[in-house]
């Protein structure tokens, strides 16, 4: 039986009925069809599915629909600013950090999780936390250096 | 030197922005109005004959609207080279590998679809299963396909010069054994499909393909169709690396089952399905004596070489061929003999990736060399430099090298990564080790025989006057290639980057090969760059027939038109613009003329403009059999250094720094070459040291995902030095040529190299687990004490 949960996602408040089974990216992907959230394993071990809880990244494929109930959610859709791309987003398109783009997405939400409790982060801090965001194209190097340049901006 | 406007600069990529906003579109996140879902049947077994196949179960399940067998399918056989056609749609009379492909459902939903797949009854007799090298090439082993007899899939023997009669000549003498696991590309964008059959009869498919000529292909093989009546489109793809160079079962189910229903079918692959369909890396055992002179001369090589394909040929064809000729260079060895084969097992079918046949016997020889460098008593260094190819040298196996690097690379990692002051003085579990590598630009012929053009390309110049639309059927798949032909076409037509809209990806767009043997950059390329050259000239003969100068007296930059000469009068071409944009602000105005003008005025000339270029590599290769496989326009090449440490209580490798060149001829956009080299460091990384597809007893995968199949992550690679080395290709557009697949060949024996340096002990056997350098460090301590 559906379940209604309520929801902010991207800054926009919904009541949404869900089954209970349903996963966070599921419901992101196929219910509010928002498609930038990528699906790459579905068990929680690429990062490609990262979006934020309440702040944190969290992979929305080992995240129930229900476990969101009154938590905001941050997409790739949400990470715009006024002003266009924001500058995590900036910085990935002008140091090559984006290949592919597969993992884009969830690397830019990792990234924004670390910069937004950690402005200065050091090399070793910013390689931990988009750590559990696999890409198999660029080596990483220019993603670490996208968001240190973002982090010495700061 | 020539002055480019956007070329050779660090230009941000076209698609960036769509893909850092999540704009992009992949095909997961394309749904068509009225799709239907599938899912497939796939063996639970890994050799079986099937008995009997019931789909009554599956059609009563309410929401489904088709289930398709072989029965539906035919029984056409396709594969990647004609010469070894081994695969059908679905499983005709058995099952081969874990995986294999009976049936397909459609439903209107993804659980229906799957569970409808389960409750397709099929009968079969067991077979005995052959997981091994050893156990396919016993005699008397069951055959896999009972026309290959002793599971041999290909067979190779070829020899250039007198290898015996050398070897018997020289000082040094030395036979290694080295052998892989297989591997897996591991994209992280699962493959997926849409297939569209339209009420006209008109197949449209939707892939995450890096190769939509070749799929359009194959499915008219199977389907018997005119290849004119499917379409092909790419959207975005999230990586290839190889395993999606050539067309799919799933792809071909779609369309099977749209035909059967007439509405879109929606199909993904799971990423244990990924790891099922495989077409990656092989395992390889290679063999190899080289005989070289008491003064480091590199005289032969005797290479023996067995590939473990799995059940199906894909383009095991070809790897094998590479996995010999790719070691004709980029020393100057006179005589190679090379004897291989490639057997069948009851596994998935191994295919191309990245380095495609190269990588491992790569390895294996660079390690090799490095030995007999310290046997001779000489610097590894020192011994490559001696017997390395330059420009115009050609290999034994008729490799020509039209431009290479290979010397300026190998000073720069030796003099950059401060290889001198390191090697052989770091501290026991520190080691610094060095290796080179060298890989085609593009094949020299296509996968089927044919006299076609390799790549066509069209641009149309907007009636308007101020952009201009490339139309390449190449494949974008992360590399960045629809951002270096971008740049290309802006650069030929004379006009800012920003004037320049690409539409790739579609076979409705003209013929291209695609993504796969590092070809694009040097084939779409040249193609690209015909393509702008003519619609300028075009666009200049009639401002050169309006103003009545000639031709050659005019050029275009910076969206100007530059004009060989003084006092021109353009006020008719300039009058005429003008006129037709009465109220419009920001009107051309000065005493320059805008490149828009003129197109505006070519057209309301003649027309819309449209620039045609193509290629087709000239004649290459020697008349050998097998000549084909290796040849290529050009080569690029690389060399490496890495340094590593070793905890020598656990085994376990951290690389530290890595120091990479690369002979890309010329780069284009330099920020993507670099990026190119580091995700390739990166693949060759994960290699060495960790990636292992592993089966059990019954061949089915235990570690099909990235939990218990791990590939790199942020805290596994460390930063790499990229040096770009240019040697103008004079075969290449603007002088480039390879980096995509060349840049991973030094890597592994870069690392095995280093570990060496490190614990005194050669490896023979990859991946460097840290269970595999434990045991034998433990092994060396135990005969250190004995002694």
């Amino acid at each position: 039986m559906k379940k209604l949960i309520n929801i902010t996602i991207n800054d926009k408040k919904l009541e949404l009925a869900v089954e209970p089974n349903m996963t966070l990216v599921d419901m992101i992907r196929e219910e509010l069809k928002m498609p930038g959230t990528k699906k790459g394993c579905g068990i929680g071990e690429c990062g490609s599915c990262t979006v934020l809880l309440d702040g944190k990244p969290v992979c929305s494929c080992i995240t129930l629909a229900v476990e969101a109930e009154n938590k905001e959610v941050v997409t790739i859709e949400g990470v715009e600013t006024e002003n266009g791309l924001h500058p995590i987003q900036k910085a990935f398109v002008e140091k090559g950090a984006i290949q592919c783009g597969f993992c884009t997405p969830g690397m830019v939400l990792s990234a924004k999780a670390l910069l937004d409790n950690d402005p200065r982060p050091d090399e070793h801090t910013i390689r931990k936390a988009i750590s559990g965001n696999l890409c198999r194209c660029t080596g990483y190097q220019k993603i670490v250096e996208a968001i240190q340049s973002v982090a010495l901006e700061k | 030197m020539t002055e480019y406007q956007t070329i050779n600069s660090r230009a941000p990529r076209i698609d960036a922005p769509d893909k850092a906003s999540g704009r992009a579109q992949f095909i997961d996140d394309l749904n068509l109005p009225g799709q239907l879902y599938g899912a497939m049947l796939q063996s639970p077994l890994a050799h079986a004959k099937i008995l009997k196949i019931d789909t009554t179960r599956a059609k009563a399940l309410p929401g489904v609207k088709a289930v398709v067998t072989a029965k539906e399918a035919g029984h056409v056989k396709y594969g990647v080279s004609p010469a070894r056609y081994d695969e059908t749609l679905f499983c005709v009379d058995k099952v081969r590998y874990v995986g294999d492909e009976i049936a397909a459902v459609a439903a209107v939903d993804l659980e229906t679809a799957v569970a409808a797949a389960s409750l397709i009854d099929v009968e079969y007799e067991e077979l005995p299963i052959i997981l091994s090298i050893e156990e396919a090439i016993r005699d008397g082993a069951p055959l896999i396909h009972d026309e290959y007899p002793g599971n041999v899939c290909a067979e190779v023997h070829q020899e250039f010069g007198n290898v015996e009669a050398a070897l018997a000549e020289c000082d040094i003498v030395r036979t290694d054994t080295f052998s892989s696991q297989m591997q897996d590309c591991a994209f992280i964008e699962p493959q997926g499909c849409m297939a569209d059959y339209g009420l006209r009869g008109y197949l449209t498919l939707y892939s995450s393909t890096q190769v939509p000529h070749y799929t359009q292909r194959t499915l008219a093989m199977v389907f018997k169709m005119a290849p004119s009546m499917i379409r092909v489109i790419k959207p975005y793809v999230g990586g290839g690396f190889g395993a999606k160079a050539s067309a799919n079962a799933m792809e071909m189910a779609a369309c099977l089952l749209s035909m059967k229903t007439g509405k879109p079918v929606k199909m993904n692959f799971t990423r244990e399905q990924v790891f099922l369909h495989s077409r990656s890396r092989h395992k390889f055992i290679h063999t190899m004596t080289t005989g070289a002179k008491k003064d480091g001369t590199i005289v032969a090589l005797k290479h023996h070489a067995t590939l473990e394909g799995g059940a199906y040929s894909s383009f095991g064809i070809a790897t094998i061929y590479y996995a010999g000729s790719l070691l004709g260079g980029p020393y100057k060895l006179q005589h190679m003999k090379y004897d291989a084969q490639r057997i069948y097992t009851n596994k998935p079918a191994c295919g191309a990736q990245r380095g495609h046949g190269g990588v491992i016997a790569r390895a294996a020889w660079e390690q090799q060399l490095d030995i007999i460098a310290e046997e001779l008593g000489m610097n590894p260094v020192e011994l490559r430099l001696k017997n390395m190819m330059s420009d115009y040298d050609k290999s034994c196996n008729e490799l020509y090298m039209s431009s290479f690097g290979m010397k300026e690379c190998l000073e720069s990692v030796r003099d950059q990564s401060g290889w001198e002051k390191k090697k052989g003085k770091l501290p026991k579990g520190k080691g610094i080790g060095m290796a080179c590598g060298f890989f085609v630009s593009g094949a020299g012929f296509p996968i089927y025989r044919s006299d076609t053009f390799h790549c066509t390309a069209t641009l149309k110049l907007a009636e308007d006057g101020w952009t201009a639309h490339l139309y390449t059927a190449s494949a974008e798949i992360g590399q960045g290639s629809d951002t270096t032909f971008a740049m290309i076409a802006a650069e030929a037509l004379g006009v800012p980057l920003s004037s320049i809209k690409v539409s790739s990806g579609d076979t409705d767009f003209g013929i291209d090969l695609g993504a796969y043997s590092s070809r694009q950059t040097l084939m779409t390329g040249f193609a690209v760059k015909h393509a702008a050259e003519d619609a300028k000239r075009q666009v200049l003969q009639v401002l050169a027939d309006e103003l009545r100068i000639s031709l050659d007296t005019m050029d275009v930059k910076d969206g100007i038109i530059v004009f060989n000469g003084p006092g021109i009068n353009f006020a008719s071409v300039r009058d005429r613009f003008r006129k037709e944009h009465r109220g419009w602000i920001r009107l051309p105005r000065g005493n320059q003329l805008f490149f828009a003008e003129a197109v505006r005025f070519a057209f309301l000339t003649k027309g819309t403009i449209i620039g045609q270029g193509h290629y087709r590599p000239r004649f290459l290769g020697g008349t050998y059999k097998g000549a084909a496989v290796g040849t290529s326009p050009a080569y690029g090449c690389s060399a490496q250094v890495v340094e590593l440490s070793v905890d020598m209580e656990t085994g376990q490798i951290t690389i530290d720094k890595m120091t990479d060149a690369h002979d890309c001829g010329f780069a284009i956009n330099k920020t993507s070459v670099e990026g190119q080299m580091q995700g390739s460091l990166s693949m060759g990384l994960g290699e060495a040291l960790f990636e292992e597809v592993k089966f059990d007893a019954k061949g089915r995968i235990m570690n099909p995902n990235f939990a218990e199949y791990k590939i790199p992550t942020a805290l596994d690679m460390p930063n790499v030095t990229p040096i770009i080395v240019e040697s103008n290709e004079p075969y290449g557009p603007y002088g480039a040529k390879e980096v995509g697949e060349g840049a991973i060949m030094p890597t592994i024996p870069a690392i095995l190299n280093a570990l060496y340096d490190a614990t005194g002990i050669r490896f023979t056997e990859l991946p460097l687990t840290p269970e595999r350098v434990y045991k034998a460090i433990k092994a060396q301590q135990k005969e250190q004490k004995g002694d």
